[in-house]
């Protein structure tokens, strides 16, 4: 093997560095979407190794669902400070308040009402790019994704009508009104992401890393204790040693019981893992297309 | 743990192609549930959807077939891309749609593929999508190739028809530029040939398809040789009050050839403005080199006007620089190719507008013969075409450097990606804008 070899993070790396900065030259109003999660911290990285030593040109943008993990929000505040950059937070409750989000009768999950929220604040900032982290590997309608993925004026998502995509020539070109999203890190594994994580020395929320949390069993799964939706007399409630692998809504994701105390831990433990990670989301399993509903109608 | 390794475990990507119903869809399948790559929730939701629609029967297909209207309709329309490792190799998939219509999205899965695997019927033997996509494969340059003649269960392991279908592939084959090309006795859907030697095929002594995956050699995608860097990003830090970063100036990209080196004369093309490489700046420290496909920030000596759409380029083995181009295309429209058309034309970190100027020839995929001065390329035709810029191009030939010599036609209008361009070898040599004009 010659010297001259990137090896395959650091191919990984250079891939989503040159996506973004065709994203930062060929649109005028560029947003990154920032969540505090393991993904969107990658996404920071690369912005920064992207831009560096100039400013990230471009905000930071969160949908806060009000059913965050308060570690997630706390963390997704600070890291934004540190890198000096513009958080853009929306908020579903706003959305619902102004009619722009209407829930169900009964409808306690904020799921769905992120598409009409983000949708909203693309509209009212007039991005015409959302950078994103979604990974090919975590669903197989995303495995479908383009880099580079346009979305109507309506913002919905055309998965028979996709543009092609050839080498590493992205067409960004977008009419008035419509808007692309932009993942790169649609090459990357869960593991890819760790192993970043550990080369990068990136800090993550405390939830990713084992603690002690009171859980509810539901559809199967430890779900955290919330006031938001209590635990029933009849169900069944412990504290359990936990974490996250994949970070949804509070009442809607899965705690894995796991020791994993480090980022090392954590590799072991994918390393062996017999689920995939979105295996705990109540979320996808609503049925068999339930994450390409959701992006047909603009979700992430 | 295999994914920490300090030695680079390299990376196959490889994509499925070939017509519709051949079997990619389920050879995949097969082939992340015998590597036992797949994991129990996926496993269990096959399950489920057997016992739905299936009557108990598993459907591997449906691993890749990731849209709603690919499970119904039992056929896949966009690529879908699924990552998997063995202890030896790291392997990204591109299952591509084998149907006609989707030809475009076949081109996408394979236009980053170092390694295609054609399937073909065994029942069926080469017909005109085998020709097609053995063609656009060959077109693209994939270097290496694996016919999988495919439901072997339904032809009674016949080894007269395996060769059969070796000798129609070998009678074309010499037409086309793939250099290795490797044939497997396979049924997806048993699993025979794909992870496990089958005992079936008493009369075959090559590797399963997962042995030969593991164990080709692929030499390196990137070209060493002429440095190039075409510019993406100008990186100026809007930071007057701050003496560290008042000066700085710096261009950004990523090298799409060569190896670039401080101290380093360069030229900036298409100007001919000639500087030498002052740093290499990285997040992570200055570097001494870079080399393709890294992504870097250099810093030049004087400051000369350089943009996104130039390309810095070393001063030995120079590219060409035009504006009157020669190419093969694949074309992926419905509205045909025709000349006097007029488009956006992506090249490196360019789009210029471009003309089409003239339709040299179309290739008759029943034959492999060309059809001289068509009147126009249809929706998936391939063909050479003369095509005029309104800025030169700064290009290699595709043959010698992907990332330089490719170039993507973009439809006014509808911004639809319509075609796809692999330059041939520049014919004059490099007419700088200011030939000795030297800072
Ligand atoms: N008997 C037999 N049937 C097979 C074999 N491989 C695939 N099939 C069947 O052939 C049909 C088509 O398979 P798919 O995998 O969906 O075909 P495909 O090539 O992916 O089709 P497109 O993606 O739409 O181009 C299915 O009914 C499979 O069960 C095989 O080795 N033997």
């Amino acid at each position: 093997m010659s010297t001259y070899h990137l090896d395959h993070l650091q191919y990984l790396e250079t891939e989503a560095i040159h996506i973004m900065r065709e994203v930062a030259s060929e649109f005028e109003r560029p947003a990154l979407l920032f969540s505090g999660g393991k993904d969107s911290i990658c996404l920071l990285r690369l912005a920064e190794k992207a831009f560096r030593p100039s400013d990230i040109p471009m905000p930071f943008l969160n949908v806060d669902t009000g059913h965050h993990f308060p570690e997630l929000n706390t963390f997704r505040d600070a890291r934004a400070r540190e890198l000096g950059g513009r958080l853009i937070v929306r908020k579903v409750e706003d959305a619902i308040a102004s009619g722009i989000a209407i829930p169900n009768p009964g409808e306690v999950s904020r799921n769905r009402l992120q598409i009409p929220t983000l949708l909203a604040a693309i509209e009212e900032f007039r991005f015409d790019c959302a950078i994103g982290g979604a990974r090919r590997d975590e669903e197989k309608a995303r495995a479908k994704e383009r880099f580079f993925s346009f979305r109507d004026s309506f913002g919905q998502w055309d998965p028979k009508n996709q543009r092609p995509e050839i080498w590493n020539l992205y067409n960004g070109r977008v009419n008035a009104g419509e808007h692309m999203r932009v993942f790169p890190l649609s090459n990357w594994t869960e593991m890819d992401v760790w192993e970043y994580i550990k080369r990068e020395n990136l800090a993550v929320p405390t939830i990713y890393f084992s603690h002690r949390r009171e859980c509810v069993r539901r559809q199967g799964q430890w779900l955290p204790v919330t006031s938001i939706l209590p635990p029933k007399p009849s169900e069944e409630v412990r504290e359990l040693v936990v974490r996250v692998r994949t970070i949804g809504d509070i009442i809607s994701t899965g705690m894995i019981e796991s020791p994993a105390n480090t980022v090392d831990d954590i590799l072991v433990e994918i390393a062996a893992a017999r689920v995939t990670e979105r295996g705990s989301r109540a979320d996808d399993k609503a049925s068999e297309a339930a994450m390409e509903d959701r992006k047909k109608q603009g979700y992430f | 743990m295999p994914h920490s390794s300090p030695i680079p475990v390299d990376l196959l990507r490889f994509n499925t192609c070939g017509s519709v119903d051949d079997g990619k869809s389920t050879l995949i399948g097969r082939l992340l549930y015998d590597s036992k790559s797949l994991m129990e929730d996926q496993i269990e939701a096959l399950e489920r959807s057997a016992d739905l629609t299936g009557g108990g029967q598993i459907n591997l297909a449906n691993l890749t077939d990731g849209l709603r209207a690919e499970r119904e309709q039992g056929i896949t329309i966009d690529v879908a891309y699924r990552y998997f490792a063995t202890p030896r190799r790291k392997f990204i998939i591109a299952d591509t749609p084998g149907h006609v219509q989707y030809t475009r999205n076949m081109v996408t899965g394979a236009s980053t593929a170092n390694h295609s695997i054609l399937m073909v019927d065994a029942r069926l033997g080469v017909i005109e999508q085998s020709r097609r996509h053995t063609c656009i494969a060959s077109l693209l340059r994939i270097p290496h190739l694996v016919v999988a003649v495919n439901k072997m269960d339904l032809v009674g392991w016949s080894e007269t028809r395996f060769h059969e279908i070796r000798n129609q592939f070998e009678d074309f084959l010499p037409r086309l530029d793939i250099k290795d090309v490797k044939f497997i006795p396979l049924s997806a859907l048993n699993g025979d040939n794909v992870v496990d030697a089958s005992p079936h095929t008493p009369w075959y002594s090559g590797p399963t398809l997962l042995g030969h995956l593991e164990g080709v050699h692929i030499g390196s995608d990137w070209n060493l040789d002429g440095f190039r860097f075409p510019v993406q990003w100008v990186n100026r830090p809007n930071r007057p009050q701050d003496p560290e970063w008042h000066d700085f100036r710096g261009v950004s990209g990523q090298i799409s050839g060569g190896i670039v080196r401080v101290g380093q004369p360069v030229m900036v093309l298409p100007s001919g403005l000639k500087t030498t490489v002052q740093k290499i700046w990285t997040m992570d420290g200055p570097l001494t080199e870079a080399f393709c496909p890294a992504s870097v920030t250099l810093q030049l000596e004087h400051d000369i006007d350089v943009s996104r759409g130039d390309t810095i380029v070393g001063l030995t083995t120079m590219p060409g620089v035009s504006s009157d181009l020669r190419a093969r295309v694949a074309w992926m429209n419905t509205r045909p190719l025709q000349a006097g058309r007029k488009y956006f034309l992506k090249h490196t970190t360019q789009t210029v507008q471009a003309v089409v100027t003239s339709l040299e020839n179309r290739l008759k995929i029943a034959d492999f013969e060309t059809e001289e001065n068509p009147k126009e390329l249809g929706v998936n035709d391939l063909g050479e075409i003369r095509v005029r810029t309104s800025r030169p191009l700064v290009f290699d030939s595709y043959s010698v450097n992907r990332l330089t010599g490719s170039f993507i036609l973009i439809e006014p209008g509808t911004n639809q990606t319509v075609g796809a361009g692999m330059l041939f070898p520049p014919t004059e040599p490099i007419k700088p804008e200011y030939t000795d004009f030297a800072i």
